[in-house]
C-alpha cells in the first residue's frame, strides 16, 4: 500500500501525531488523558508511518528496536514508584509534588514519572507487537 | 437503560459462549473477545448508572460534590481493557501460528496431545 | 525502609527481569542475574517470614490511600509461607534453566518472562483487593502462555491453544464474579467484603456469587469437570516450565479458594457439599487418568489433578484442622511436583523418550541418581516419615471427626492409587530391563552431557529433595506454621484489623 498521498501526509503527521500524543501524556496531569493514550497514539503515528513507507523506513526512523522502549518504561514507573519509599519513607507509589506550579504542566510529581514510564511501555509493546505480527505475514 | 444493557450484556454472553462452542479456531477467539465485552459492559452496569459529572474535585474545592459518576467501574473497565488487548493481541498470533503448523482451522483435529501412546 | 517489607517480593522480581530485559541479547549474562534475583528473593521471604512470625499480619497502603480506597497489601502467615516456597523453586529452576533452556529460547525472553511470572505470582499471594487478584491472575497467565509458547514446537501450540482458551474463559468467569460482587456490595477491598457480605439480606445470591468464583478458579487449579487443559499442555513445554506450571500455577488457584471461601464467602452447607463432591471426583477421575497413561509426563499431570482434590477437599470439610491439612498438603505438594516434572525431564535425557515402555534399567545403571528419584516418589505416596504422610493425618482425622466417611474413603482411595501409580513407574523405568529404542542421531543424551550440564539438572533436584526431607523429619515445624495458617483463616479479625491498621490491645 504505497500510495503518494499517505506517503506525504504522513511525513506531515508522524511528527504532528508525536506532538498530540506528548500532549494528551501531559493533559493526563489533571484532566482525562495520560500515558497509556498518548503511548497509543505515538504507537498509531509509527504504524501510520509504515503503512505508507514500509517497516524498513520506520525502523531506520525509530533506531533503537521498539522492544528496549519496554524496560526503559518500567525502569522510569519503578523509580517513580519507589521514589516514596526511599525518599519520605511512604509506602509504595505514594504521590510526591513539588512544591511550586512549573508554568503550562502544573506541580510535577512522581505521578507524571510514572504516566512517562506507562507512555514508552505502550508505546514499546504496540510497535513490538505490530511490527512482529507484520513481519511474519 | 438500564434494562436495555443488562439484555445487551446478556446477548453478548450468548453470543461469546455460542461462538466459544464452535469448531473453528477463530471463532473460538472471536467468542472470547465477545465475552471479554460482555464483561467490560456487566462491570460497567454493576457500578450503577447515573447521569453524573466526572469524579474530578473543582480546583477550588476539597470534596466531590453533586452526583458524580463512580470511578471505580471505569478504572477496572480500563485495566480489563488494557488487559485484554495484549491477551488478544496474545491470541491473534497464537492462532496464526497455530494455523500455520498445525494446517488446520478445525479445533476438533486437534488432539493430538490427549493421545494415550 | 523496612516497614514496607511486604511489598518487597514483588519489587525484587519486577527489578530482576528489568535487568534481564535490558540484557536481552547476553544469554550468559541473563542466567547469573536470574539466578542472583532468585536468592535475592529466597531472602526477602525469609525476612518476611521472620516479621509475620513474630509480629502478626502485616500490611501496606498502596500509594497511602487509606483502606477501603486503595489497594491493600497484606501478607499473612499463609501469603508469606507460600512467598518462601515459590522463591525456593524459583531459586532451584533458574539454576536448572542455564543449561536445561536452549539459548533460541532464552533470546525470546525466557528469563525475564520466568521472573514475570514469580512476581505474579508474589502479587497474588499478598494482595488485599479482589480486582487486583484478578490482574495478578493475568500477569500469571500472560507469562505462562509465553513461557508454554516459547520454542514453538508443533506439540506445544497445540496444548497451547488448550491451556490460552480455558485459562482465558477462566479469566472471564472470574472477572464476571468480581463485577457481581461489585454490584451487590460496592466493594472489593476482601477485608471489608468479610465485614459486609454475612450482613447481606440475599444469601442465596451470595452463595451463587461464590460459585461463580469456584468455578473461575477451579478451571485455574484443574478441579475434576474443568481440568481438561491440564494434561493436553503441561507435558508439551521443556521439563523447567513445566515443573515451574506443576508446582505454583495449579497451587495459585487453590490459594485463591483457600482465601475466598474462608475470608470472603464463608462455605454454607450446600457449597460445602459442592466441593466435596468435586473434590472426590477430582481425586477419582485424576487417579483413574494416570492409571491409563503411558507417558510419565502425563502420568505426572494426572497426579497433579489427583492430589489437587485433596487440597479442595480439605478446604471442603471446613474445620481448622482439615485447613490445617490442606495446607500442609499443599506445601508438600508444591516442592514435590516441581522435583517430579524435574525428574521427568532428566528421565527424557537418559531414555530419549518420555514413554514408560521404553525405559528401564535406571537402578541398574544410574544407582544413585534412582535414590534420589526414590525421594520424590515415596514422598507422592505418603510413605512415612516422607512428607506427603504428614498432611494425611490432619486430613484423615479431620473427615474422620466430620463424620464425612465418603471423603476419607476417597482420600485413602486416591493415596492408594498413587501408590499403584508409583510401583508402576518404578516398575517400568528403574527396575524393568532395559528395552531401549533406537538412539535418536540428533539427540543430547544424558550420558553424553558434560560435567556442568549434568549439574545444572542434578542440581535443583537435590535442592529441592533437600527440603522435602526437610519437611519429611522436621514436619512439626511446618505443623506449626500450619496450624497459625489454619487459625488464622478460620478467624479473620486479626486479617481485618491489619487491613484497617486497628491496633489490637491483647496480642494473640
Amino acid at each position: 500500500m504505497k500510495s503518494l498521498i499517505l506517503k506525504t501526509v504522513s511525513k506531515t503527521l508522524l511528527p504532528l501525531l508525536i506532538l498530540f500524543s506528548v500532549f494528551v501524556l501531559l493533559r493526563g496531569h489533571y484532566l482525562p488523558g495520560g500515558g497509556f493514550v498518548g503511548g497509543l497514539i505515538a504507537a498509531v503515528a509509527f504504524i501510520l508511518h509504515a503503512f505508507a513507507n514500509g517497516l524498513p523506513e520506520t525502523k531506520k526512523l525509530l533506531r533503537i528496536h521498539p522492544g528496549f522502549l519496554i524496560p526503559i518504561g518500567l525502569t522510569i514507573a519503578i523509580l517513580s514508584a519507589l521514589a516514596p519509599i526511599i525518599l519520605t519513607g511512604d509506602p509504595l507509589m505514594t504521590g510526591l509534588w513539588q512544591e511550586q506550579d512549573v508554568p503550562v504542566l502544573g506541580k510535577i510529581g512522581s505521578a507524571l514519572f510514572f504516566d512517562m514510564g506507562v507512555y514508552f511501555v505502550v508505546v514499546g509493546v504496540c510497535l513490538t507487537i505490530i511490527f512482529t505480527i507484520s513481519e511474519s505475514v | 437503560m438500564e434494562i436495555l444493557l443488562a439484555i445487551m450484556t446478556g446477548i453478548l454472553y450468548a453470543a461469546g459462549i455460542y461462538l466459544i462452542l464452535r469448531r473453528s479456531l477463530v471463532k473460538l477467539i472471536i467468542g472470547i473477545v465477545i465475552l471479554g465485552n460482555g464483561v467490560n459492559l456487566l462491570i460497567f452496569l454493576m457500578g450503577g448508572l447515573v447521569k453524573g459529572r466526572p469524579p474530578l474535585i473543582p480546583e477550588d474545592g476539597n470534596a466531590l460534590e453533586g452526583i458524580y459518576a463512580d470511578p471505580v467501574p471505569q478504572a477496572l473497565i480500563l485495566t480489563a481493557i488494557v488487559i485484554s488487548f495484549g491477551l488478544q493481541s496474545f491470541a491473534i498470533v497464537l492462532i496464526k501460528r497455530a494455523y500455520k503448523v498445525l494446517k488446520t482451522d478445525d479445533i476438533d483435529t486437534m488432539n493430538k496431545t490427549d493421545d494415550i501412546t | 525502609m523496612s516497614e514496607h517489607l511486604v511489598i518487597y517480593p514483588i519489587i525484587v522480581h519486577m527489578l530482576t527481569a528489568i535487568l534481564l530485559l535490558f540484557f536481552w541479547m547476553n544469554p550468559k549474562i541473563q542466567r547469573y542475574i536470574s539466578i542472583l534475583g532468585s536468592a535475592v528473593g529466597i531472602i526477602i521471604g525469609i525476612l518476611l517470614f521472620k516479621e509475620v512470625w513474630t509480629d502478626g499480619i502485616q500490611s501496606v497502603q498502596l500509594g497511602n490511600w487509606q483502606a477501603p480506597f486503595g489497594i491493600t497489601m497484606i501478607a499473612d502467615t499463609l501469603a508469606v509461607s507460600l512467598i518462601v516456597l515459590t522463591n525456593i523453586v524459583a531459586f532451584a529452576l533458574s539454576i536448572a534453566s542455564t543449561k536445561n533452556m536452549v539459548s533460541t529460547r532464552v533470546k525470546f525472553g525466557y528469563h525475564a518472562i520466568f521472573h514475570f511470572l514469580i512476581m505474579g505470582l508474589s502479587g497474588a499471594f499478598i494482595t488485599g483487593d479482589l480486582f487486583s487478584l484478578y490482574v495478578w491472575f493475568e500477569v500469571i497467565i500472560i507469562s505462562s502462555f509465553v513461557l508454554l509458547t516459547i520454542g514453538g514446537r508443533k506439540i506445544q501450540i497445540e496444548g497451547a491453544v488448550k491451556y490460552f482458551t480455558l485459562n482465558m474463559i477462566s479469566s472471564i468467569i472470574f472477572l464476571t464474579g468480581i463485577a457481581m460482587v461489585y454490584g451487590a456490595t460496592g466493594s472489593l477491598n476482601m477485608a471489608e467484603l468479610s465485614r459486609i457480605i454475612p450482613e447481606m439480606e440475599n444469601q442465596g445470591l451470595v452463595q451463587t456469587i461464590s460459585l461463580v468464583f469456584f468455578i473461575g478458579f477451579g478451571v485455574k487449579s484443574g478441579v475434576f469437570p474443568l481440568y481438561f487443559w491440564l494434561p493436553a499442555s503441561y507435558h508439551t513445554p521443556p521439563s523447567v516450565v513445566s515443573a515451574l506450571f506443576a508446582g505454583l500455577l495449579t497451587k495459585v488457584g487453590i490459594y485463591a479458594m483457600l482465601r475466598v471461601f474462608t475470608l470472603i464467602f464463608p462455605l454454607g452447607e450446600m457449597n460445602q457439599m459442592i466441593l466435596m463432591v468435586i473434590a472426590g471426583l477430582t481425586m477419582f477421575f485424576g487417579g483413574i487418568g494416570a492409571l491409563v497413561q503411558k507417558d510419565i509426563l502425563r502420568v505426572f499431570s494426572y497426579l497433579i489433578i489427583c492430589h489437587i482434590g485433596f487440597m479442595v477437599g480439605g478446604l471442603s470439610l471446613f474445620t481448622e484442622v482439615a485447613l490445617v491439612g490442606a495446607v500442609m498438603y499443599m506445601f508438600h505438594d508444591i516442592i514435590v511436583k516441581a522435583t517430579l516434572f524435574m525428574m521427568g525431564g532428566v528421565m527424557y535425557r537418559i531414555f530419549g523418550t518420555t514413554k514408560m515402555e521404553n525405559m528401564g534399567g535406571l537402578m541398574d545403571n544410574y544407582p544413585k541418581l534412582s535414590l534420589l528419584f526414590a525421594i520424590p516418589l515415596f514422598a507422592l505416596v505418603g510413605i512415612p516419615p516422607l512428607s506427603g504422610f504428614w498432611p494425611k493425618i490432619s486430613l484423615f482425622s479431620a473427615s474422620y471427626t466430620a463424620g464425612e466417611i465418603a471423603m476419607l474413603v476417597m482420600f485413602i482411595f486416591a493415596s492408594l492409587i498413587t501408590l499403584i501409580i508409583v510401583a508402576k513407574i518404578w516398575n517400568k523405568a528403574f527396575s524393568k530391563n532395559e528395552n531401549r529404542i533406537e538412539r535418536r542421531a540428533s539427540f543430547k543424551y544424558f550420558k553424553d552431557f558434560s560435567f556442568s550440564e549434568k549439574a545444572a539438572y542434578i542440581v535443583p533436584i537435590v535442592l529441592l529433595v533437600g527440603v522435602t526431607l526437610y519437611y519429611s523429619f522436621f514436619a512439626e515445624h511446618f505443623q506449626l506454621v500450619a496450624e497459625r495458617i489454619g487459625y488464622e483463616l478460620m478467624n479473620t479479625e486479626e486479617y481485618y484489623n491489619a487491613v484497617f491498621g486497628i491496633k489490637e490491645v491483647t496480642k494473640l
